[in-house]
């Protein structure tokens, strides 16, 4: 076998593709397709909280299509971080949908399902141990972070997928995963070299997202040659270029040299970037620079309480002028309010936008101007949202309801209109968000065997149905 | 002479690398220009530290990539994403101060 070719239908699963790019990919014959479903980029709620950043529908209709093309042409599909997070729930929302699709197409396949969820006690006894470090600039973990985690886990090699094909699953549906993993398990089964097949999967995972124009929701392909790896876009509208596929290398990531995973890391420093026809590059040159001890990387969330917002437009050239210290004021008067009341540990914010609300550093952003005796506020409308945060949702609208009365009847100096502070665009004007979560776990945790904590469940479907006896089994 | 980042490079961009960092990308629209800047070193801790306002050792790396004629520097992200305080859970919206960077050669 000379060269290996994966499929990547779209950037992550759900996000969809354009039929005739699929159709492409599969006329090039295909040795695997491989989506990857998830991201933390959407931030902590969603492993908190056990649901998809993704729409159920969305990820059913790429399904649809990618499982029944793959057995009938009787190469695999691999599905990784499934769900969005990859945590216990995710992998069963996906399975879910999985059994679905089978049951609707009464389709015969052999089924693995991956999971990576940790259980505490096992990360407790790895952090007793001293195998555990931080993911600077995370910092050290602490027992109080295992206590207070709602979900952990682990980001998968390539391994647990390798184990799965090589028990002969046709569909492997696993959780959370380094993304390149899952594009390059095939490969490294078939004895290809590991630094390009995982190179070619770092691309691939992203789909068309590195062509020109870019896309997430259309395919793209690759070919693995003992020499380098050759991508392809589907679509006639776009582009592989050297230029586009180098610098695709840098997104997301910290270093485009340097691009560590699950027991070692890329190395870039010799890769070369060279045009194939008008629409194609191929990539030579990466290495795998693999670490001393095998790390995997943890991610954990936990539950901060539970929040409420209100939305409220400014048009008063006298409020924007003083907004600073009228939003001061009134969360002196609401904390005043609460304190022998009982809510005294709440956190309620006003962001501000018009005047730095979108910044990181607005902190800092403000004072330069101040040093700097420019203008502080231009906009002649501003847009307040009203966010209280408490440890029940009961309290969180108690804090933001109270906010949002004070800040609209306020009497700040030099007042001029006194009917009303606030615009808003909408009754009820106060909305509940629901449970809030934060990161509070981004660790490496050395392994000794990089597929002890991912197991494998396999399940055999016959005309859509999974055979009684190993659904038991799986359920307990 | 003076230019302006925006003048020279076809994408500036920021995103969250991990939920800990922030990482920026400046991609040049010709070699000339980028091998100018890279060989003067206008991009450096020290600097971004200065346009960001923020301590030099938040500064994790600025890193000059040959191949895509880029330059990516990261940060400690001020907050962890999605954490209490947050205004771009992605990161993806806080490169406009590079946007008005101006630089002398």
């Amino acid at each position: 076998m000379d060269e290996l070719r994966v499929l990547s239908p779209t950037a992550i699963l759900g996000y969809g593709f354009p039929m005739e790019s699929f159709e492409e990919g599969m006329k090039r014959m295909p040795h695997v397709i491989a989506v990857d479903a998830g991201s933390t980029d959407p931030g902590p709620y969603y492993l908190g909280a056990g649901k998809s950043f993704t729409d159920n529908n969305s990820v059913k209709r790429d399904l649809e299509i990618m499982i029944p093309a793959a057995l009938e042409a009787n190469i695999p599909v691999i599905i990784g971080t499934a769900g969005g997070s990859g945590a216990r729930p995710h992998v069963e929302l996906t399975l879910k949908l999985i059994k679905e699709i089978a049951l609707q197409k009464g389709l015969n396949f052999k089924l693995a399902v991956i999971h990576s969820e940790l259980d505490k006690e096992q990360v407790r006894k790895k952090l007793r141990e001293g195998d555990i470090k931080p993911l600077p600039p995370a910092k050290e973990m602490t027992e109080k972070n295992l206590d207070e985690a709602v979900h952990i886990v682990a980001q998968m090699g390539e391994e647990p997928y390798i184990h799965a094909l090589e028990e002969g699953a046709d569909v492997i549906l696993g959780g959370r995963s380094y993304d390149p993993s899952l594009f390059a398990a095939l490969a490294i089964k078939n004895g290809f070299d590991k630094a390009l097949a995982l190179h070619m999967g770092k691309i691939l995972e992203c789909a068309a997202i590195a062509a020109l124009p870019g896309s997430g929701s259309d395919s793209m392909f690759g070919y693995l040659q003992r020499d380098g790896f050759i991508l392809e876009p589907l679509s006639p509208v776009r582009k592989c270029t050297p230029l586009s596929i180098a610098a695709h290398t840098l997104y997301e990531k910290s270093n485009p040299y340097i691009l560590p995973g699950p027991g070692g890391a890329l190395d870039l420093h010799a890769c070369t970037f060279t045009p194939v026809d008008d629409n194609k590059v191929k990539v030579c040159g990466t290495k795998f620079v693999p670490t001393e001890e095998y790390f995997v990387k943890l991610e954990g969330v936990r539950h901060v309480g539970f929040r409420t917002i209100s939305c409220a437009g400014v048009m008063d050239p006298v409020m924007i002028s003083k907004i600073d210290e009228i939003t001061h004021e009134v969360k002196k008067r609401v904390e005043n309010n609460f304190v022998n009341y009982g809510i005294r540990d709440f956190f309620l914010d006003f962001k501000v936008y018009g005047r730095n609300g979108v910044s990181l550093f607005e902190k800092n952003s403000k004072s330069e101007r101040t040093v700097k005796g420019e203008e502080e506020y231009k906009s002649d409308e501003l847009l307040v949202i009203i966010e209280a945060v408490a440890d029940t949702q009961e309290q969180a609208n108690t804090i933001c309801g109270f906010a949002r009365s004070t800040l609209l009847h306020h009497g700040y100096e030099g007042r001029v209109a006194t009917a009303g502070n606030l615009a808003f665009p909408f009754s009820p004007s106060d909305a509940e968000m629901g449970k809030v979560f934060e990161f509070n776990i981004y660790h490496l945790m050395k392994m000794d065997d990089p597929l002890s904590l991912f197991p494998a469940t396999f399940m055999e479907f016959s005309h859509g149905e999974i055979n009684q006896k190993q659904r038991n089994e799986y359920e307990t | 002479m003076k230019h302006k980042l925006i003048d020279v490079a076809s994408v500036i961009r920021s995103k969250n690398s991990g939920p800990y960092e922030l990482t920026f990308d400046v991609i040049f629209k010709d070699v000339e220009m980028y091998e100018k800047v890279k060989r003067r070193a206008i991009f450096n801790e020290k600097m971004f530290a200065e346009l960001y306002l923020i301590p030099e050792s938040e500064v994790m790396g600025v890193v000059h990539f040959d191949p895509a004629k880029a330059i990516k520097i990261t940060i400690v992200r001020p907050i962890p994403s999605g954490a209490l305080g947050e205004t771009d859970v992605y990161g993806a919206q806080q490169h406009s101060p590079l946007m008005k960077l101006e630089f002398e050669l």
